[in-house]
């Protein structure tokens, strides 16, 4: 029997407070706002290589606000729009991407750790944080995310093991966009739905309508609130698209239609609750003008932030390896700061 | 703080002590691996940790190496401080992309926002007939991790105060034991709660002729050597790396000045192993004083043989380590 997929909007249901509606809609749209001038900002030079989430915003979105403050994310790469919405500033993901140092250290009170680019090992880490928690007496939910590709790993299956064995209270939210780069979902597996693989953990799997807000939000809030109740984990496969290529070094032509792009872009997660909004006269034409200006103003106030930090010294790639420097960095930390090479010292 | 007593132990009995010890001492250490718990480990290194601290604190992981790793860095990640068991350091090919590319990372990756006091205990080395893979000696792979330090103990003594310094540091340290120590290797070892500084090398036996350098297992087979030399009236000097990550240099060269003809002692696989770093270190370091190209005593390059049919063969044992003094001394 297929799982039911969950889904609320363009079925007319508004299952949320107005409040909390809105919350998810100025989130995802200064998240897409957020991608659209970081490719942009790739274009001229001025960031590194970058992974585009648009798209995807009610997945990370949607799973960011269903945690509390005391919650912690494990994000994949492709997670800023969950790192945004857990209050990251702006000028710090902008640093992260120019692989400034200063971007890689996230402040103290934002509580998710750095992504990264190895797949799938955020598994077994997330239900190593989420039972320190348990051991700390605080009661912490982790929630972690993952591709439709990175399913395939080891670590995936592992950590969704290990989660059950010990009843960790871990979210797993797996962004189902259809493709790993270029490998659509029928040539990496050959279940039709990813939360199935849930059953052979013994542990729930739910399906939802991944561009919808309200599918994504309140499916996330019911695994957090299990998971802080002691009930252990959930696998929670949104089903979701990648409008953009994955990486700006990527040409998504080569691999899939202009059709099947267009027919994703008309179920753009942002418009469909936008319009859900509006009829509900919550949102209009003047509301979404005022926050453009607002996300603009902001933007322009976070990239000079992040223009103005200082050039880092090459001595700073030697620094934080171990807590106190060992004598090979030292002796490396030294020549560098002298603007020599490590042989000069010699 | 070196406690009074002391009682002969092997090297089972004092890590055994170190991890009461440590688990008594502080709440946040955690003890885990596959058959950590209810059997108490395949070399019962564990036993009755689990009766004495309950099932939270000592506990059986599901068997997957990636896993027990991944586990190790999140609990880390979280304030505690995992000591976790991988029970043969052959068994830890399938953890190696949390080792190589997050244990040793985060604390760098998050600017020094995140450090990892993980403990990872290994058995490792042959000598008593093992299957296959069980007898690996994979420190080269663990020392070429950045971010990770590597500590191999060659006695009791040493054992126990290295491994309660591991778990008070605060980065990911590997420790490897050498299993043909376990029961082989006897000491005194002093009573009660003491540590000894990582990142120490140390001259175990004094000598002016030639330096011997190894660890481990190698430190009695060095030793057994220089007793060969001495009774042919050779001097010979034994260096115990104790820590290969990271590396205290100065005593190595130091040593090798003194004597200007150094040999290297290791089990593994003889190309890219650690010894190829220590000749390497010694070459940049301490060339002037040579009076011998350095040599190598290691394993052959092919796996190690399992069980016992060319054990004897391939690991390292005193008539070889002779064999190299031989050459660099009438060089």
């Amino acid at each position: 029997m297929k799982p039911k997929v969950v889904r609320y909007l363009d079925k007319g249901e508004f299952p949320v407070s107005g409040e909390e509606a809105l919350a998810l809609y100025r989130a995802m749209r200064r998240a897409r706002f957020f991608d659209e001038k970081a490719l942009t900002l790739q274009r001229q030079g001025r960031l590194g290589v970058y992974a585009p989430f648009m798209g995807q915003e009610a997945a990370q979105v949607g799973v960011a606000l269903a945690l509390g403050d005391r919650d912690w994310v494990v994000p994949s790469y492709r997670e800023s729009a969950m790192l945004l919405a857990r209050g990251l500033p702006i000028h710090v993901l902008l640093l992260y991407w120019r692989a400034h140092p200063a971007g890689w250290r996230f402040p103290e009170g934002v509580r998710a750790v750095n992504p990264y680019i190895p797949i799938a090992t955020q598994m077994p880490q997330a239900v190593g944080l989420a039972l320190a928690g348990r051991y700390r007496g605080e009661d912490w939910v982790v929630a972690t995310s993952i591709g439709d590709g990175g399913t395939s790993e080891g670590d995936f299956h592992e950590g969704l093991n290990f989660a059950a064995v010990f009843s960790a209270p871990v979210l797993f939210l797996v962004q189902n966009n259809g493709y790993a780069i270029s490998v659509p979902r029928h040539r990496q597996m050959r279940v039709d739905y990813i939360a199935r693989r849930a059953e052979g953990y013994g542990i729930p799997g739910v399906v939802v309508d991944g561009n919808d807000a309200f599918a994504v939000y309140l499916e996330a809030r019911k695994a957090v609130e299990r998971a802080r109740k002691g009930e252990g984990p959930t696998l929670l496969e949104a089903l979701t698209y990648r409008l953009a290529p994955h990486t700006t070094s990527d040409d998504p032509s080569r691999y899939r239609t202009r059709e099947e792009e267009e027919a994703w872009r008309s179920k753009d997660p942002i418009l469909r609750l936008r319009k859900a909004l509006e009829a509900a006269g919550l949102w209009d034409g003047d509301l979404e003008e005022a926050l453009l200006g607002e996300l603009e103003e902001e933007f322009t106030r976070e990239l000079a932030l992040a223009d103005g930090a200082p050039e880092p010294g090459p001595e700073t790639m030697v620094e934080h390896v171990y807590k106190e420097m060992g004598p090979d960095q030292k002796r490396a930390w030294e020549a560098l700061k002298e603007g020599k090479h490590v042989e000069e010292l010699w | 703080m070196v406690a009074e007593r002391a009682r002969v132990l092997n090297l089972v009995q004092a890590i055994h002590e170190a991890l009461d010890l440590a688990l008594a001492r502080d709440e946040r250490v955690l003890v885990f691996g596959e058959d950590v718990g209810r059997l108490g480990g395949v070399f019962r290194v564990t036993e009755g940790l689990q009766a004495k601290y309950g099932e939270g604190r000592v506990f059986d992981t599901p068997l997957a190496e990636s896993g027990i790793l991944g586990l190790a860095i999140g609990l880390a990640m979280g304030g505690m401080r995992p000591v976790a068991e991988i029970q043969f350091a052959g068994f830890l090919y399938p953890a190696l992309d949390q080792i190589l590319s997050h244990l040793g990372r985060w604390r760098h990756r998050s600017r020094g926002r995140v450090g990892l006091p993980v403990v990872v205990r290994a058995p490792y080395g042959g000598g008593v007939h093992t299957p296959e893979q069980h007898a690996d000696s994979p420190e080269a792979l663990l020392a070429h991790a950045p971010g990770v330090k590597v500590v191999i103990p060659s006695s009791p003594e040493r054992a126990k105060g290295l491994l309660l310094a591991a778990i008070e540091d605060e980065d990911p340290v590997f420790f490897l034991e050498a299993i043909k120590l376990y029961r082989g290797a006897r000491a005194q070892v002093p009573e009660g709660y003491y540590t000894l500084p990582l990142g120490k090398a140390r001259v175990v036996r004094e000598g002016r002729h030639a330096t011997l350098i190894g660890y481990g297992g190698m430190v009695e087979v060095m030793l057994e050597a220089a007793e060969v030399a001495a009774r042919e009236g050779v001097e010979v000097m034994v260096v115990d790396l104790e820590t290969l990550v990271p590396l205290d240099e100065g005593t190595l060269l130091e040593a090798v000045r003194e004597t200007g003809r150094a040999v290297v002692v290791y089990e593994a696989m003889r190309t890219g192993g650690f010894g190829a770093e220590i000749a390497a270190r010694i070459a940049e370091g301490a060339i002037d004083y040579l009076q011998a190209p350095v040599v190598r005593v290691a394993g052959y390059d092919a796996p190690y043989p399992p069980f016992s049919a060319m054990e004897h063969h391939y690991r390292p044992n005193a008539r070889r380590v002779l064999a190299a003094l031989r050459r660099v001394l009438t060089h």
